[in-house]
């Protein structure tokens, strides 16, 4: 057989050892180059360059109004990429937080929608409480599947995301319908005490950024400093030790996808409970997707995923600002987002690997 | 018509998106990569089939231009999971939520925009058969998937090229040592999937229900990657399954039709629905995942 002789090819060598600067700077990077190649997208299309850079980058830092903004949306990111993380490091790729976010939504709207004239300081944690109970139940449908029935969770969770979002439709133009709504479907605004504190005065942010905040601490102790942590970790990268050693991979998968699920229901009930103050059909701008990239983005580390979820929400906040001073569709967020995921995949692979030029001849078959 | 021949003249036609995408996804399985991105890629051939045949380009450069497209954005994912050896859950991800960001991006100033679909081709005879005759009636495009069909199953069945696939999907490491390029046949496996993911898309927004919308795909790329299950990674029964599933999308319509006093909700959710419960049915019997199975599945080769 002929075939084409190269004098050199790349090769990716393992490294010994990934160093942490690297690690640390990969996300910078990709996300410099994401920037870099959108920008030329722009261009493409016809629109300009600076007015993008302002709208997206810096119009999301400059004042106190529009950073609030960011945080705002920094919270249900935050917390559904942190429930995400634990799973995604015990390899249970949960993909449906978007259904379980909007089950959260829709057991939390019982309360106000049920009894719109409760009063009490009760009625807010208790709508919390019942998100994180319908994210739950939501997610342990999947864990159902996967565990007693072998069914591939990455399938089960999204198509039941896909599901989730008719029963809000369902809901929404049927029983849960304002009946003084002129028709459009979405339910009654809450009462005041349905609605989650505000933080900061002349701001919507509001206590899940706090809770957020908690979970970020829970999940940074439980994944680096607790035994169960560390068994959910060896669990997924090395299966097979794991087993031998007694640990449970149906344990494992229940215990992912329960937390995984009742953080997106709790966003999803402060989502209703917060900035909204009712249910409607767009309560998620695509946050259980973008949590994923989240999630990855901050190397499923707890701390990284604090810096990646406000970069991720600044994104979405300079994308609804670009849709209208340079006129581009909010689309474009959706390709930066996805751009941005491949482009960090890339980045990773030279943290684990360093490129080495080898004569082919005398590359030894191995 | 009464509701079963309504499903059956429609079936063929509405299961040819879910058995392009799934034949894609089976080579590329085979060959042992596992491309979660097909909903993005058949977007993204949907947008680029749709504004090609809204502006008159007709619907042979529509699908080639569909194909090219799915193509070369699945070779972004390979490139990433062949190249760096990336996680391929998460490439694929990716390359979902890429492909389906470019197709809203590209689709925005189209949307809602209607084409005219291709006349149907009837076979004279057969199609007056009652009951069943509604199934030869069909476009060029279904006539085609099904010699696609039989060529991929006879490709796995008899010839050598899929027996490469198979090996290397398999047994990288063996493959390698026999002297297959595994990197270059996972590199094609995979631009063939996305060709055929472009195709699927072609057909969803420029005959099957000529029109964009952005998110029209609707899921329709993640239950063809389920079908590969469904279909235990077997031709015949990925083709059944799509039959099934080309049924069931029809359903809502037909009982909505004969006025059945069912939420319209319940009727869109049943794809999904049905997906669930017959994953949960095939995948219970391990043995009959492992039978078929691809050994190496998901998994990067490293010499």
């Amino acid at each position: 057989m002929s075939r084409p002789v190269f004098a050199a090819l790349p090769t990716l060598v393992r490294r010994e050892r990934a160093s942490l600067a690297a690690t640390l700077l990969a996300p910078p990077i990709a996300l410099a180059v994401t920037i870099i190649l959108n920008l030329g997208l722009y261009v493409v299309m016809g629109r300009d360059p600076a007015a993008v850079i302002y709208a997206m980058l810096i119009e999301p830092f400059y004042s106190w109004a529009s950073f609030s903004e960011v945080l705002l949306k920094t919270g249900p990111l935050l917390l559904i990429a942190q429930g995400l993380a634990i799973g995604f490091r015990a390899k249970v790729f949960n993909i449906g937080a978007e259904g379980q976010f909007l089950l959260g939504a829709i057991f939390a709207s019982a309360i106000p929608i049920w009894w719109p004239d409760a009063t009490g300081q009760w009625i807010w944690p208790a709508m919390l409480l019942l998100g994180m109970i319908g994210g739950a139940l939501w997610a342990s449908l999947t864990a159902f599947w996967r565990v007693r029935l072998n069914a591939n969770e990455i399938l089960v969770s999204l198509m039941l995301s896909f599901v989730a979002a008719q029963l809000l439709n369902y809901l929404l133009l049927g029983p849960w319908k304002d009946p003084n709504g002129f028709n459009f479907p979405q339910s009654v605004m809450f009462q005041y005490d349905a609605m989650v504190p505000i933080l900061f005065e002349g701001t919507r942010v509001n206590v899940s950024l706090i809770l957020a905040g908690i979970l970020s601490i829970a999940a940074w102790i439980f994944m680096q400093k607790s035994f169960v942590g560390y068994r959910l970790q060896v669990g997924g990268l090395a299966p097979r030790a794991a087993s031998y050693a007694g640990f449970k991979e149906s344990w494992a998968i229940w215990l992912s996808l329960l937390i995984g699920g009742a953080a997106a229901g709790l966003a999803g009930s402060a989502e209703v409970a917060g900035p909204l103050g009712q249910l409607q059909r767009s309560i998620s701008t695509g946050y259980g997707y973008a949590a994923i990239i989240v999630a990855y983005l901050g190397g499923l580390h707890p701390i990284g995923i604090v810096i990646s979820s406000i970069v991720m929400a600044a994104l979405y906040i300079g994308g609804d600002n670009a849709m209208v001073s340079a006129n581009l569709p909010i689309a474009a967020v959706r390709v930066f987002q996805g751009s941005l995921l491949l482009i960090y995949l890339i980045a990773v692979a030279f943290v684990r690997y360093r490129l080495a030029w080898r004569p082919a001849a005398i590359r030894s078959p191995s | 018509m009464n509701a079963i021949e309504f499903i059956l003249a429609g079936m063929l036609a509405a299961a040819t998106p879910f058995l392009l995408a799934a034949l894609g996804e089976l080579v590329v399985e085979r060959a042992g990569v596992l491309n979660l991105g097909v909903e993005g890629l058949m977007a993204f051939g949907a947008v680029i089939a749709f504004i090609i045949v809204y502006h008159g380009g007709g619907h042979i450069l529509a699908f080639v231009a569909a194909g090219l497209c799915g193509s070369l954005l699945s070779l972004i994912f390979a490139g990433i999971i062949l190249g760096f050896n990336a996680n391929q859950v998460a490439t694929g991800l990716a390359i979902g939520i890429l492909g389906q960001g470019l197709s809203a991006l590209f689709g925005k100033s189209y949307e809602s925009l209607t084409v005219k679909a291709l006349p149907k081709i009837t076979i004279p005879g057969l199609s007056e058969i009652p009951v069943v005759g509604g199934l030869f009636t069909q476009d060029i495009v279904v006539w085609l998937s099904l010699l696609v069909t039989v060529a991929i199953w006879a490709t796995f069945a008899y010839a050598k090229v899929g027996l490469v696939i198979r090996a290397v999907g398999e047994n990288p490491k063996a493959a390698h040592a026999i002297g297959y390029p595994v990197i270059a046949v996972r590199f094609a496996a995979v631009a063939f999937g996305g060709m055929m993911a472009g195709f699927a898309g072609a057909y969803a927004s420029t005959i099957y229900t000529p029109l964009w919308a952005d998110g029209m795909i609707a899921g329709r790329g993640w239950i063809a990657i389920a079908l590969v299950v469904f279909g235990t990674w077997l031709t015949g029964r990925i083709f059944l399954g799509a039959c099934l599933f080309g049924a069931v999308s029809l359903m809502g319509l037909a009982a909505q039709a004969t006025g059945l006093d069912v939420p319209s909700q319940l009727l869109a959710c049943l794809p999904y629905l049905v997906t669930i419960v017959v994953l949960g049915i095939i995948s219970a019997d391990r043995r009959l995942l492992k039978l078929n199975g691809v050994a190496s599945l998901g998994e990067p080769f490293e010499r």
